[in-house]
């Protein structure tokens, strides 16, 4: 019985990890701009994919990755600076629809040059699933947690210690006070679709062997992941981490527990529950006005 | 003066008839074709029009069929059976095709069948469902297996091994869905109760939960798994990753190079039912098949540098069946030719040996499916 019940729990932790990873990119677009980066998941799935298909041409892996992740990059600053930026007087319920047009065109364009096939990379710490009593978990699992950690803390000393993560949270609040006090929020703007991008395709890459990765990943984790940064709280790293661990492990005790049938419906109970509990999260800051 | 101008007029009558038969004979054969080549179901319908248009033109290098050339017309229903009904309707009515190809999905088959019927166009549908040729309706005919098939072929391994209990884990795709029903039905002729039944989403991205449920079902002696595409390959890596000791099944939907590779170490052992066509190297040179396969592998191969699938499979069945059919009906007068497809005996193709009958209009049965299990990251067929 304790077996089975670790094992449903790793199960979770496994899927929550990777709702988490992708969650916390919205994070950064989110504090930047109050924008929700509809194509968030398609930046993890470039990540995935661009690693394989360089890894197929004989790349060695961590170049491989390395240089989709630099990629990934550009096309998140590319997707800024043509299709967000011209629109920069738009409210954000537009620049929201952009941002689902730019997924649609990445996925379009994947599947025509990297095909409609599902691709794997090798996980970083072979493949020897640790047992812990009776259950199993694979190591990639713990690359997944222990990534997601790094980032988190990252996000928390940029946003909370340097100028320029303060002043992209400036930009948020109040575009035109900010650029009255010299921030120039074009560039910051550019650079959180930049880093968001980057980061997307760093998890992409990392989740790739658990999670395997094709054309259409993307709208799975993009859809999770948002679901996870809402329940945790949008622009709290912490938040949106447990978000999806808790997500994860909900699902995967409905499998286990209740029937497999219902677990797709947790993720909708779920935001509906926090919505109408705790409309900013279970992390967020206390309901209030932003002025 | 008059004798030479009967003769002026004889020659032009004879080179009017001359001309007028060599009109006839240059008059190509239409073959029309409905496929979903954009859209949900382009994986499948890309393939099958690849496929069509490679034949129909090597067809007509060859020399075509009875002296006439082939032309091949078709139209993409982007997977919408609506659609399909009115590009039935187009070819039918006003390119006059002599025969069908297509409905790539069950959906689009369904809504072409009223027209074929009506119009008594013969068609061949690529689709998988077994509602489209059962009941029988006189003009629809089909090439690929059915999924009951599938869980037949499984069903009988499993028999021969003397397993009774099994636990069934089924995407909940449609094509999960359809396998799930069809087991159900079937596994009882079979002597096999299922003592679990759990499903799994096909984006989903760990199945441990459901895969330790059915390790904890009493008495469990296998699990199969009805499922396609990453999905199937990522429950059979959780598998190996609890270390599961029970057999585990997996059906066509999965009979793939790709599958072996995704899977990894934890695809040995795994068995599944398998069209000849994926599993062609592997086939014993004595296999009726083997040629078939072989052939139309490479063709395949060396135009589109991409490995083959089965649907591209079941779209070089239908028209080989046409024209073969066309062949011994000697004509393409439609009742004819729809009385030689349904009398196609021992014709060979890539899904399998094709023996039509009035009552059976798929004509397969369940050697079409080889039993194969992976070793050392290859397919070994077992029967």
């Amino acid at each position: 019985m304790l077996a089975d019940f670790l094992q449903f729990l790793f199960s979770g932790i496994t899927v929550g990890a990777a709702y988490a990873l992708a969650a916390l990119g919205f994070t950064i677009i989110y504090n930047t701009s109050g924008v929700i980066n509809f194509a968030q998941g398609e930046f993890i799935m470039l990540g995935g994919m661009l690693s394989a298909a360089l890894i197929a041409t004989g790349v060695p892996m961590y170049l491989a990755i390395a240089l989709a992740i630099v990629a990934t990059g550009a096309v998140g600053l590319i997707i800024e600076k043509f299709a967000i930026e011209p629109a920069k007087n738009a409210d954000v319920i537009t620049l929201i629809i952009i941002t689902i047009g730019a997924a649609l065109i990445i996925r379009g364009l994947v599947q025509v040059f990297l095909g409609k096939g599902t691709h794997s990379l090798p996980p970083f710490s072979g493949d020897q699933p640790v047992a812990f009593l009776g259950a199993t978990l694979l190591p990639q699992s713990f690359w997944v947690l222990g990534v997601s950690f790094v980032i988190v803390v990252l996000l928390g000393w940029f946003f909370g210690a340097t100028t320029f993560g303060k002043a992209m949270l400036a930009t948020s609040y109040n575009k035109m006070a900010s650029r009255l006090v010299g921030i120039n929020t074009k560039v910051i703007l550019l650079l959180s679709f930049g880093l968001s991008a980057i980061l997307g395709a760093a998890g992409g890459a990392i989740l790739a062997p658990i999670t395997l990765t094709s054309y259409d990943i993307g709208i799975m984790l993009g859809l999770k992941g948002f679901v996870a940064a809402v329940l945790g709280g949008m622009g709290s790293g912490v938040g949106v981490v447990a978000g999806g661990l808790i997500l994860g492990v909900a699902e995967a005790m409905t499998a286990g527990y209740l029937s497999s049938s219902y677990k797709d419906a947790v993720p909708f109970v779920l935001i509906l529950l926090i919505l109408f509990v705790r409309p900013n999260g279970l992390f967020g800051p206390p309901s209030s006005e932003r002025v | 003066m008059i004798h030479r101008n009967i003769g002026k007029a004889l020659v032009a009558g004879v080179l009017f008839v001359a001309g007028a038969s060599a009109a006839q004979a240059e008059d190509p054969i239409k073959i029309g074709a409905v496929l979903s080549v954009t859209g949900p179901a382009s994986y499948l319908g890309d393939p099958e029009l690849k496929t069509l248009e490679t034949y129909v033109k090597k067809i007509n290098d060859e020399g075509g069929v009875l002296g006439r050339k082939l032309q091949l017309v078709h139209y993409d229903d982007g997977t919408q059976a609506a659609k399909a009904n009115s590009f039935a309707k187009r070819l039918i009515e006003s390119d006059r095709v002599d025969a069908l190809i297509g409905g790539t999905t069950t959906g689009a088959t369904m809504a072409m069948v009223p027209l074929a019927e009506k119009a008594e166009v013969p068609f061949v549908s690529l689709a998988g469902a077994i509602v489209v040729i059962d009941p029988v309706k006189k003009w629809v005919f089909k090439t690929p297996h059915t999924d009951r098939m599938a869980a037949e072929k499984v069903f009988e391994d499993m028999k021969k091994r003397g397993i009774t209990k099994v636990g069934l884990l089924s995407d909940t795709g449609g094509f999960g869905q359809s396998g799930y029903k069809e087991a159900k039905q079937v596994v009882g002729n079979y002597g096999i109760t299922l003592v679990a039944e759990e499903t799994y989403n096909p984006s989903d991205t760990d199945m441990t939960a459901q895969l330790t449920k059915i390790n904890g079902a009493p008495g469990v002696e296998a699990v199969f798994v009805f499922g396609f595409g990453q999905g199937a390959a990522i429950v059979t890596r959780n598998y190996g990753q609890l270390n599961m000791r029970i057999p585990l099944y997996q059906s066509h939907g999965v009979a793939s190079n790709e599958f072996v590779t995704l899977s990894g170490k934890s695809a040995e052992g795994v068995r599944m039912p398998t069209p000849a066509l994926l599993v062609a190297d592997a086939l014993p040179a004595d296999d009726p098949q083997k040629s078939t396969v072989v052939s139309y592998n490479e063709t395949y191969r060396n135009i589109y540098k991409s490995d083959p699938s089965t649907f591209g499979g079941y779209a070089y069945d239908a028209l080989a069946l046409i024209v073969d059919a066309i062949k011994r009906a000697g004509s393409t007068d439609k009742a004819k030719v729809r009385d030689a497809l349904e009398q196609t005996g021992g014709f060979v193709g890539t899904t399998g040996v094709f023996n039509m009958s009035p009552t059976d209009h798929m004509g397969l049965d369940l050697t079409a499916f080889r039993m194969a299990e992976v070793r050392n990251g290859t397919w070994k067929l077992l029967d």
